[in-house]
């Protein structure tokens, strides 16, 4: 099974490489662009089932205090 | 008149000021100059003889090491930048400052992609390293020959271009540095000699003229020789360390 995890900062944490890549995005001439966040994707692969993968998320992958996380799974 | 030297800072950029020192030892004007001064249209690098762009982390690596900065040299800077290089102005990217070089296509400036990305070990990589010296057009190592030893600290330094642009680079005698053996053998891809996995072992390169060089290791900080933890066992008649060259010869290219 593959299991892809997605972690994201919460509203209101500081995401700064959201906003370097906002800033150089605009300096570039995209000025249409409003928000840039940024958000790292893993992906999982084994015999694992959705709460195996969410325990992972809870104990090592997402801070509970800054980061959201949700995972998919890849068929 | 003295020649003035560009040193350009982004936010995260850390090595500026060491590298400052370094060119005005040499009886060069260093003026470290954040890239937003130069967005703002406050100065122009046609007032500069030559242009260093120096270690450290440009916009937190964000996206990638050395893209922010090198995209908007690129985009915004792009045919100064270019004339610049043509007028035989030479530019040095040191580190953080090769990433961007490469980023915004000054290197290896011809046809051949070429990316510095994630070193094999996964680590960042802290220590010194031994280079071999190969001979090249480039006028930064200009005297040098054999093998030196310069401090590295990056963690995507992998040098990878395709086979056929390694053959290119090679036969224009655009390899400057490449990661050896304590006694300057070839270090044949292998780790801890090569800390990165960079393809044919390779450290620094410069364009075809031979003006614009871009290296992983750091030579601001093997300026003297005590930079070097095993400097007491160093000749003690030369206060200079394996660094000192590619400033000292900036200079007398500028100069000359």
């Amino acid at each position: 099974m593959k299991w892809e995890v997605r972690i994201s900062y919460k509203k209101g944490v500081q995401d700064s490489e959201g906003e370097s890549t906002l800033s150089g995005l605009k300096t570039l001439g995209f000025n249409n662009v409003d928000n840039v966040s940024a958000a790292k994707v893993y992906l999982i692969e084994g015999n694992l089932t959705h709460g195996d993968v969410e325990e992972m998320c809870r104990r090592l992958l997402a801070n509970p205090v800054s980061q959201d996380y949700s995972i998919s799974e890849v068929k | 008149m003295a020649y003035k030297v560009c040193i350009i800072r982004a936010p995260g950029t850390n090595c500026d000021r060491e590298t400052a020192m370094c060119v005005e030892s040499q009886g060069l004007e260093a003026e470290v100059v954040h890239v937003k001064r130069l967005m703002e249209g406050e100065i122009r690098f046609s007032d500069y003889d030559g242009l260093i762009i120096p270690g450290g982390f440009s916009f937190g690596d964000h996206v990638r090491a050395g893209a922010l900065l090198g995209k908007i040299l690129k985009e915004r800077f792009g045919d100064e930048l270019a004339q610049f290089s043509s007028d035989g102005k030479p530019i040095l990217g040191i580190c953080n400052g090769f990433q961007v070089l490469v980023e915004c296509g000054l290197l290896p400036g011809n046809t051949a992609q070429s990316a510095l990305t994630t070193n094999l070990s996964s680590r960042f990589e802290c220590r010194w390293v031994d280079l071999s010296v190969e001979t090249s057009r480039c006028i930064f190592t200009d005297g040098l020959s054999g093998s030196i030893r310069l401090p590295v600290a990056h963690g995507e330094g992998r040098f990878l271009v395709t086979a056929g642009e390694l053959k290119e680079l090679t036969n224009t005698g655009q390899v400057v540095f490449k990661y050896a053996q304590k006694n300057g053998g070839s270090a044949g891809g292998s780790y801890p000699e090569n800390p990165n996995g960079s393809i044919d072992d390779i450290a620094g390169i410069c364009n075809k003229e031979g003006n614009v060089f871009g290296l992983m290791p750091h030579p601001e900080r093997a300026f003297y020789r005590f930079l070097h933890p095993r400097w007491t066992k160093s000749d003690e008649s030369e206060s200079f360390g394996d660094g000192y060259k590619i400033f000292n010869n900036m200079a007398e290219y500028i100069m000359r």
